[in-house]
């Protein structure tokens, strides 16, 4: 994936670069607003993770209103201190596809700009989501595993949809709690932990193989092949 | 130097308000008195107009339609009878007159006298009018009298008249009347003027002066609600709501300081502490790792402290209030019962739900959900394994009332009160994980919300009881002022 960050600060910005470079994406950064631009409307990028008090003349929200201006729609995550409900709502609303607040840790940014990209290419409304011998039907609302049909609660369906639509990547406790169930606050319980577990009871723990995965220090992934 | 050392007395004496003449033309106390002074004016004038009008007035219009009645009558005669008719008519008319208040005179070309009870034509009237008044001398008593005069056919001239003594007579009484009436309306305007006037300033009085002392420091200080239930006591209270609120948010900010000079220090330290132990102490790479993960935990606590902190000051604020929708709570409480269900049940504990549906309510859902959320984060780390935890959410008397009850170790009364202080943790929950900040994210949800919250003793365990309002409150007061305000526009009419 080739992914342009514009951040100011040279410490997280090299330590978001470094990151991103390690997860294997190609990575590309400017310090400001101007260049950072230039360099969205001319080049193609696969996720843009911009912040919104920039040097140069040219901030976060204006980069990306001009940029959405001219119809370009590169998924951009905002990386930002300005941390109020209400500056998250601009962000939102500017075009930003997501909103991350600092201080953070690399793991979520990462698992939040892998899944941005998915977000990106999925217009296609699709009816089916399969992973290893697990399959999903969006319409009948049902899922077998192994051919053997499996009973799920409405918010365990969602849940599973959820992991299963980024099968392969890592998905934070917070990108469940605000893509499942819509809350935008971090319950101070594991309750994240304990619905995860009750999915498997049911998902893997009739089977041989475990197909959800937890990732130490950053959430769950949903993968096929044992590593 | 000694130009500020000048100045200073001035502005001195300028800040004691002492009522100068431009200070008190500025005044609107005295503009409310001098508006006063001039309404009750022109009304006592426009009574003294009209009591003229219908008395003295209705007097002379009664007497000029007597003389014109009687002057036609007279050259209707003459066309009639000729100057023969016309002298028998005056003489009828002279004789039949037994108030002797009428004075009739027919001359000739010459003006010499023809018939009449006047011995001539009076020498000083002006020819250019034909209605006059006389002076005469009758049988040694002055009268005035209303005459009219006209030519009559044949070169004949004739005078009417009619004592008008009486009508003169109650002019002078009613002149002397009003005048002394004028003279008692000046005073009781004055009077009245100035009992406005001190009213306006003593109404006013206690606004600037409680608004002084606030802005001089003293946020203690409020407005006298004086309970007549009117306009005045209204914007009272309104003034002191904003005070109130303004005193919070104060309280607030001085408590976040103090938080960040206490409270954080904690757990600041510990991070410090940890990170340089390790920097001076650890023997492998390992060890370093390991403590270096502690400290980036202890940061991602402290960040959390932060976020809750301002969480907290950006709900207060009441910035969020334009985001208020009216939302069905019943979907949005079921879906966090199920939320924290399945780690009650992990923990051997039963969430028990009693939630009224619809519940429609008034705010916003995403801190209604975080409030209902700590409350049960609460509840589920103070309870004991097999305990119960009750939630139900019902409407009652218009408003919301949403309880949490657990059967844990409670919380002593002192405690309760404190509760929602921020960082303020009870003896008993020094052992458990927690910032101390979730029930002050609860009130201050609940207060943006018009509502509460009440903590009490469940025996055993906690009962606490969220309530909120199904509009917002603040809105409500403005909207009666401005009601109450249309409905009677003047201020003054308090008086």
């Amino acid at each position: 994936m080739r992914i342009l960050v514009v951040e100011d600060d040279k410490d997280v910005a090299g330590f978001v670069v470094k990151g991103l470079r390690e997860a294997g994406h190609v990575v590309e950064h400017t310090g400001n607003g101007r260049d950072g631009l230039f360099m969205a409307a001319s080049e193609n990028f696969d996720a843009i993770v911009l912040d919104r008090m920039l040097p140069g003349g040219v901030d976060g929200l204006r980069l990306l209103e001009t940029l959405r201006g001219q119809n370009n729609h590169t998924p951009v995550m905002f990386l930002s201190a300005m941390a109020q409900v209400d500056d998250r709502v601009k962000g939102l609303k500017a075009g930003g596809d997501d909103y991350m607040t600092k201080p953070f840790a690399f793991a979520e940014l990462l698992a939040r700009v892998e899944a941005l990209t998915r977000r990106g290419k999925g217009d296609a409304p699709t009816t089916k989501l399969v992973a290893a011998d697990l399959e999903m039907d969006l319409l009948s609302r049902s899922v077998k595993r192994g051919g053997q049909k499996i009973d799920l609660q409405p918010r365990e369906f969602r849940l599973l949809e959820f992991l299963m639509r980024h099968a392969g990547q890592v998905v934070t406790r917070t990108m469940l709690l605000e893509g499942v169930w819509d809350y935008h606050f971090d319950p101070q319980t594991n309750v994240i932990d304990v619905h995860v577990s009750r999915l498997r009871q049911k998902v893997d723990k009739p089977f041989p193989q475990a197909l959800i995965h937890t990732v130490r220090n950053a959430g769950y992934m949903l993968r096929a092949e044992e590593v | 130097m000694s130009d500020v050392a000048h100045a200073e007395p001035v502005i001195g004496q300028a800040a004691t308000r002492r009522l100068t003449a431009p200070r008190l033309l500025k005044s609107a106390g005295f503009r409310f008195g001098v508006i006063y002074a001039a309404l009750f004016g022109i009304s006592a004038a426009a009574l003294a107009a009209f009591l003229w009008w219908s008395t003295a007035g209705l007097l002379e219009r009664q007497t000029v339609a007597a003389i014109d009645t009687d002057s036609d009558a007279m050259v209707t005669v003459f066309l009639a009878g000729g100057v023969g008719g016309v002298r028998e008519a005056i003489r009828d008319r002279v004789t039949g007159n037994i108030d002797d208040d009428a004075v009739y005179l027919l001359v000739d070309q010459h003006y010499r006298p023809v018939e009449g009870n006047l011995n001539a034509w009076p020498q000083h009237l002006p020819m250019d009018e034909d209605w006059g008044e006389l002076k005469l001398d009758r049988a040694g008593v002055p009268a005035l009298m209303q005459v009219h005069y006209f030519d009559m056919p044949g070169d004949y001239h004739m005078l009417i008249g009619r004592d008008v003594a009486v009508r003169s007579q109650l002019g002078r009484l009613m002149t002397g009347a009003l005048i002394w009436a004028a003279a008692i309306a000046l005073v009781l305007g004055s009077v009245g003027a100035w009992a406005v006037r001190g009213l306006f300033r003593a109404t006013i009085a206690d606004v600037s002066a409680t608004a002084m002392a606030v802005s001089a420091g003293d946020l203690s200080r409020r407005v006298t609600v004086a309970g007549a239930d009117d306009e005045f006591d209204l914007l009272a209270e309104t003034i002191n709501d904003m005070l109130d609120r303004i005193t919070r948010l104060m309280d607030g900010v001085s408590q976040v300081s103090n938080a960040i000079a206490h409270d954080l220090r904690t757990p600041i330290t510990r991070a410090r502490a940890r990170l340089e132990d390790a920097a001076t102490h650890a023997g492998t790479a390992e060890v370093l790792k390991a403590a270096i993960e502690r400290g980036i935990a202890d940061l991602d606590g402290i960040v959390g402290i932060f976020q809750a902190l301002l969480r907290i000051s950006e709900i207060e604020a009441g910035a969020r209030r334009s985001a208020f929708a009216p939302i069905d709570l019943g979907p949005v409480l079921s879906d966090l019962v199920e939320l924290y269900d399945a780690v009650a049940e992990e923990r051997g504990l039963r969430l028990v739900a009693d939630i009224a549906t619809p519940l429609p309510a008034f705010g916003d859902r995403d801190m209604i959900q975080q409030a209902v959320a700590n409350l049960l984060d609460n509840a589920l780390k103070f309870s004991p394994d097999g305990g119960e935890i009750h939630l139900s959410a019902h409407e009652s008397a218009g408003r919301l009332v949403i309880r949490v009850t657990d059967q844990g170790p409670g919380m002593p009364e002192e405690d309760m009160k404190r509760a929602t202080e921020r960082f303020f943790r009870g003896e008993t929950a020094r052992n458990t994980p927690g910032s101390g900040l979730g029930l002050s994210l609860v009130q201050a949800v609940a207060q943006l919300h018009g509502g509460d919250i009440e903590l009490s003793d469940a025996h055993p365990g906690l009962d606490a009881l969220l309530t909120l309002g199904l509009r917002p409150a603040s809105a409500a007061r403005p909207a009666l002022l401005a009601a109450a305000l249309r409905a009677k526009p003047q201020p003054a009419s308090r008086s």
